[in-house]
């Protein structure tokens, strides 16, 4: 049951090994706030989406199973949108378009079609709980090196002001919050965790 | 003039990979050979060209706040836009099906040159990211959400295929073994992003 839960942490990582969800990954951490809402709305969905399809699992016909996972995805991100959008309207609106692209974000996908189709509820729902916790550590690993890097705050805190570096001639690096900075700092997290770990190579 | 305007913007400056990650996924698992993700991009445009004009009239008459006022006074209040994400990803599957099928009555060579793709395609975050921004950015007439949908869906094919051709030429170059596959080409993605980029200037 605990490996159901770690796999997904690092050795079988959505993002970094199973390549799924990056839409959403890359645009939304630009800063740290915003990373990890969607980090946490993302795990919600995919545990709530797992346990839900995994409790429905034998009487959904295999045939219309998509659009059924469709409409219980969308009915769970609708209910996660509108929570954004009560208590934290400003990153609400920061996230745009990508809190709706949950819908079609593969992990979730991904998950309900190889895990919950044909997994106990209990263990689908640590299935999503891993999955969607081992995306979120992505996101706030670039959440974290972008803002820092990038506008020189965490989470809103001036770091690098209060360090007094930019009196002694630091200058924030504007390219790390463009976008495709983001793209090729994935692929030094996933330099990395194949250096340490060779069983990922790929030939 | 405003239509070409929107619809060189979409390919180039809002390039739906380069610029919003959208449709990364597929972008990634099938850009091997230039053949398959060449017909993936045709069939991305292709939906994409068809799905954004349906879900902008859903979204005109049924779902913006005061839309039914077509329907009587007193729905002038009414305010579906709440639904509008599960209405899209609907309209995105029955007409992803219905293509399919009239792609198979029709035009047989075609569909088996696209294959599996279509159905993949109601899942591909390019599609609902086109119909969201229509939602988002306010367009005036169907005629500038034309444009708009085929543009995006352009610059979504030049994309993916010139990251299967640089694919196809990086096979025979030395990669560190860690990087090779799914690492390279997270960067060389990056690497032509920021080449996009320059088209950030052109004022249109």
């Amino acid at each position: 049951m605990s490996k159901i839960f770690t796999t997904p942490l690092a050795k079988n990582n959505p993002i970094t090994v199973q390549v799924l969800g990056i839409c959403s990954c890359l645009a939304v951490t630009a800063q740290l706030k915003p990373a990890f809402v969607m980090a946490l709305s993302v795990t919600v969905v995919v545990a709530l989406a797992n346990l839900i399809i995994s409790c429905l699992r034998n009487t959904i016909p295999p045939r219309i199973r998509i659009i059924v996972q469709l409409v219980v995805v969308s009915a769970l991100v609708i209910l996660v949108n509108q929570v954004l959008m009560a208590f934290v309207y400003d990153v609400s609106k920061q996230l745009s378009v990508y809190v709706g692209l949950i819908i079609t974000n593969c992990i979730v996908m991904g998950r309900l079609e190889a895990f919950a189709m044909s997994r106990k509820p209990m263990e689908s729902l640590l299935d999503g709980i891993g999955n969607g916790l081992g995306y979120g550590v992505i996101l706030v690993i670039l959440g974290f090196v972008r803002e820092l890097f990038g506008s020189g705050t965490l989470w809103g805190y001036p770091v690098m002001e209060k360090l007094g570096l930019y009196n002694i001639g630091y200058e924030n690096n504007g390219l790390v919050i463009m976008a495709p900075m983001a793209l090729i700092l994935v692929g030094v997290i996933i330099w990395i965790q194949r250096t340490k770990d060779k069983d990922l190579q790929e030939d | 003039m405003e239509y070409i305007n929107i619809f060189i913007k979409s390919i180039f400056i809002d390039n739906m990979i380069f610029a919003f990650f959208l449709g990364m996924c597929s972008y990634l698992a099938v850009s091997k050979t230039v053949k398959t993700s060449a017909g993936l991009g045709i069939a991305v445009t292709f939906v994409l060209l068809i799905t954004v004009p349906v879900n902008y009239l859903l979204n005109k008459y049924v779902l913006q706040p005061g839309a039914l006022v077509w329907l009587g006074e007193k729905f002038q209040n009414v305010d579906l836009s709440f639904l509008s994400l599960i209405m899209f990803i609907a309209v995105i599957a029955a007409i992803v099906q219905i293509v399919e099928m009239v792609v198979e009555k029709f035009s047989p060579s075609l569909y088996n040159s696209l294959g599996i793709f279509l159905p993949l395609i109601a899942v591909n975050c390019a599609v609902m990211g086109g119909s969201l921004f229509m939602q988002q950015r306010d367009y005036a007439n169907i005629g500038e959400v034309v444009s708009f949908s085929l543009g995006s869906g352009i610059g979504w094919f030049i994309a993916i295929v010139g990251i299967a051709a640089i694919r196809e030429k990086l096979r025979y170059s030395h990669i560190p073994p860690a990087l090779k596959g799914v690492g390279i080409t997270f960067i060389i993605t990056g690497l032509m992003g920021l080449a996009f980029m320059s088209f950030m200037g052109i004022k249109l």
